[in-house]
């Protein structure tokens, strides 16, 4: 019996999406286009956080493109603000991967501006793939529990955003925000962590700051 | 359900490989899956061979090490396992921070 061969690879299984994500990258980088991988868990207020941010940035356009199992609801409601927006539909994959952003980018073929890329309502796989963005936004909030660092820890190590959602209901539930941000911080220690609310529009001034300090690098 | 493209592209790999050493078979993969990789490797291993029929992978086993991740205290700097809800480092209480290990997901080499 003939023995086998063994041939070194040390490929990673990622290698083909991180190519197509670099690639993505540098071409949104020469077009003057600056993206974030919006991520968050279903319900979040990933939509209503990107509506609150693009109302407040002005002299810089926006561009949307929605990633959703179905359905265009969240696309329809940011094009009826003006924005122009495109929806992406996986038919059942849980996060959106590079090839499939890169034809998007083609689509909408945009130059100069911010481009907010809202990934699949999903704490988990996301965090994973690279998708040409130059930085990751995590929608967080204050509803989901105080836990969540700890069990989906990928999520909040890869962020370079966190924006904790729907503080005006802090009164009425039970958060434990030193609990959560010991979590983060041992995560990461530089991300920002902005307590923000949808509904109200409290902490968006901020997370704007920040996104103009990052544009303009 | 993202093992399966992810499985396609282990099959791949591991056939690029085997026809640049002019091999028709790959007879073995030997796979790194860390834990927090996001893969399961169980499920990898369940897609593999209806994934694999027809390729040059199709009587190839699938050996896969898992990796457990490890934090490194930022105090003492040990590599430790955490335990659910803690990122607190065992020997000295310290605070541990994330590291590669545990993240990875790559092929370490083929038998043809």
């Amino acid at each position: 019996m003939t023995e086998n061969k063994e041939i070194e690879v040390m490929q990673s299984v990622y290698d083909k999406n991180d190519e197509v994500a670099a690639q993505i990258n540098s071409s949104l980088t020469e077009s003057g286009i600056y993206a974030f991988n919006v991520m968050g868990a279903p319900g979040a207020g990933k939509t209503t956080s990107l509506i609150n941010i693009i109302k407040r940035l002005k002299d810089v356009t926006s561009y949307v493109i929605e990633g959703d199992i179905e359905a265009d609801f969240d696309t329809k409601t940011l094009q009826s603000l003006g924005v122009k927006a495109i929806q992406i539909n996986t038919g059942g994959a849980c996060h959106l991967d590079s090839p499939l952003i890169g034809n998007a980018v083609e689509e909408l073929s945009i130059k100069d501006g911010v481009l907010f890329i809202e990934n699949i309502g999903n704490l988990v796989c996301p965090a994973e793939f690279m998708i040409g963005e130059h930085a990751k936004m995590l929608i967080s909030t204050v509803t989901e529990g105080s836990d969540k660092p700890y069990k989906y820890p990928l999520a909040f190590e890869k962020a370079d955003i966190i924006i904790l959602n729907k503080c005006d209901l802090i009164p009425y539930i039970d958060f434990d925000e030193d609990f959560f941000m010991k979590g983060v911080r041992a995560l990461n220690k530089t991300a920002p962590v902005v307590k923000v609310s949808g509904k109200t529009g409290e902490g968006f001034d901020q997370v704007v700051s920040w996104i103009m300090e990052k544009v303009s690098l | 359900m993202h093992e399966y493209p992810i499985t396609q592209r282990i099959i791949e790999i591991a056939a690029e490989h085997a026809a640049k050493n002019n091999a028709s078979e790959v007879k073995v993969i030997n796979l790194v899956v860390g834990d927090y990789s996001g893969y399961v490797a169980s499920s990898i291993e369940l897609y593999f061979e209806i994934i694999a029929e027809g390729s040059a992978c199709e009587k190839a086993k699938l050996n896969i090490e898992r990796v457990v991740p490890k934090l490194k205290c930022s105090s003492c700097g040990e590599l430790f396992v955490r335990k659910p809800f803690s990122f607190d480092c065992p020997y000295c209480k310290g605070e541990g921070g994330p590291t590669e290990i545990g993240q990875e997901f790559y092929i370490k080499s083929i038998e043809i």
